[in-house]
């Protein structure tokens, strides 16, 4: 269903008009997207700091650029992501992301960066309360577009996910692969600079996982850096890719 | 799909996004709410009520001066004398009918008819701020020697200062009224961060300020907290009824003219204060909550 859902390219020119830049996969525009210098994370337990999640991590991810995020469950991926989705703050070296240092830009500077910044959970995280529309419409919403370009582009991108006939539907009404569309698409909609992934294949099967690997490659093609953490070795074998590999929240590998 | 469903798929923007509907429930805040506008309508009643009673005495037996002239005095000058007198409004001596009226109770009926020397008895209402008392006193006893100024001035004052300190416990109650509200409104907000949390973080995480998701409660919370105002209100309105009846002797019937200005503006403004106390409340709640998030 996605498959026939996804042309090449976006159906219309107005979304691939919005923001995003038709660079090569690898940024040959030459701007880092992602930069970490000695990065480490620990999470707190309680009033004490917590053994580190993340240690000495150096790397870089140019813009448009495309990156697997490899290693075992509990390498430290999911810190990763959530350190580059902004929801924690490094507490030890130097990120920056969209060209905001991490560890140093205001609270109040974060969410008009989070706000270009889509990301796919495992778990999809949407709104239960929500339909399919309105959980895709909430970026929009949150940035303030005005309302008429909002049903424009949700109904534009439920259409390229293949969901045009369940706009309405809430997600427990919804398969686990359609309510990965939906999170993808709400990922998408607000046109980021940056898209991250989590296991994003891990709730689908071989066929469905295929599809959104499409998916995520036609948005790298139109510009996006795309960073997609996963342990499904035979996924990366199919769609071979630089890759930063993780272990024991250390980055032992940049190819 | 129908063209309804269609459109009401496609709502507008203030949708319900964090799902507040379940999380703020409608009833018991508004009740509480209610609860506290009542008490605070009663309050401000009570304030109120207590100044016009104060302003009563004021104008009434605090601004009246009475003078005994023995029966052996000149009660006709010493009446030409306070008439004449600064910071007096008017002066007139009390007939033999009405002292008897006034002694009825001590020496019955005809008691003032009996051979006994009474003083003549002069009721003065005092003008601006009144004479200087002491002066008064000399000038008459030189007229009279042996007459006596009384004034009420004192009494009223010790009951202004008695109601004044009835308003000040008003006013207290009014603010620990308001406070309990307050306090309301804030647990009310903080069960709804709890149960709504999973939700916040997701919109946090696609990019929502912290006063998007703090308008989004504080939307709720003013709905909730008007209605509950005005119930208050609606409720307290038959007891008020009530209660200025039964002060219509002491204060005259209520108007417009009459009625205190804090009774006349507090109370239509409850439920906006009700409204205003609810915003307030949930903004500086919910932002406080959301420091907690990066």
């Amino acid at each position: 269903m996605l498959a026939t859902a996804l042309p090449a390219a976006p159906p219309t020119l107005r979304f691939a008009r919005g923001g995003w830049q038709n660079v090569t996969a690898d940024g040959a525009q030459g701007r880092r997207m992602v930069r970490a210098e000695g990065v480490g994370l620990h999470y707190r337990e309680g009033r004490r700091p917590g053994p580190e999640a993340l240690r000495d991590l150096s790397f870089h991810v140019p813009e448009g650029g495309f990156r697997w995020l490899r290693g075992p469950s509990g390498a430290g991926k999911t810190s990763l992501l959530r350190l580059l989705h902004l929801a924690v703050r490094p507490t030890r070296g130097r990120l920056s992301v969209l060209d905001a240092d991490i560890g140093t830009a205001s609270r109040a500077a974060l969410p008009a960066l989070r706000q270009r910044i889509g990301m796919v959970f495992q778990d999809f995280r949407l709104l239960p309360h929500l339909t399919a529309y309105e959980n895709v419409a909430l970026p929009l919403r949150i940035a303030g577009r005005p309302e008429g370009q909002i049903r424009a582009d949700v109904t534009e991108m439920l259409r390229w996910v293949g969901l045009s006939r369940r706009i309405e539907a809430r997600p427990a009404q919804l398969s686990g692969g359609e309510q990965q569309r939906v999170a993808i698409a709400r990922a998408v909609v607000g046109r980021p600079s940056l898209l991250l992934a989590d296991e994003p294949t891990g709730n689908l099967d071989d066929a469905q996982a295929e599809r959104l690997m499409r998916l995520l490659k036609e948005m790298n093609r139109l510009g996006a850096t795309v960073i997609v953490a996963t342990h499904n070795e035979a996924l990366v074998a199919r769609h071979p890719g630089p890759a930063l590999r993780l272990q024991a929240g250390r980055l032992v590998d940049d190819v | 799909m129908s063209e309804r469903r269609r459109r009401r798929s496609l709502r507008p923007a203030h949708f319900d996004d964090l799902g507040l509907r379940r999380a703020l429930g409608d009833r018991m805040l508004p009740l509480l709410v209610a609860a506290m506008a009542f008490l605070a309508a009663l309050a401000l009643a009570g304030s109120a009520g207590t100044s016009a009673l104060v302003r009563h005495w004021q104008e009434g037996a605090g601004s009246a001066l009475t003078v005994q002239v023995p029966a052996s005095g000149d009660a006709p000058a010493v009446l030409a004398a306070l008439q004449s007198a600064p910071g007096i409004a008017s002066a007139r001596q009390l007939t033999r009918a009405e002292l008897a009226a006034l002694l009825r109770p001590w020496l019955g009926a005809g008691g003032g008819d009996a051979a006994l020397p009474l003083p003549a008895v002069i009721a003065a209402h005092l003008a601006g701020g009144g004479p200087d008392l002491a002066a008064l006193q000399a000038r008459l006893a030189a007229l009279a020697p042996g007459t006596l100024v009384e004034s009420h001035g004192m009494w009223v004052q010790r009951l202004a200062l008695l109601a004044r300190s009835l308003q000040a416990c008003a006013w207290l109650v009014l603010s620990v009224v308001g406070s309990v509200a307050a306090a309301v409104v804030a647990v009310a907000t903080r069960a709804g961060l709890a149960a709504r949390r999973e939700a916040i973080e997701i919109v946090h995480g696609l990019g929502a300020t912290d006063g998007y998701i703090a308008a989004r409660f504080a939307r709720r919370t003013t709905r909730m907290a008007a209605l509950g105002g005005l119930l208050g209100l609606l409720a307290a309105l038959p007891v008020l009824t009530a209660l200025a009846r039964l002060a219509l002797p002491f204060t005259g019937p209520p108007t417009a003219a009459t009625l205190p200005a804090e009774l006349l503006l507090g109370l239509p403004a409850l439920p906006f204060a009700a409204a205003a106390l609810g915003y307030a409340t949930a903004q500086a709640t919910v932002r406080r909550w959301l420091k907690r998030l990066p």
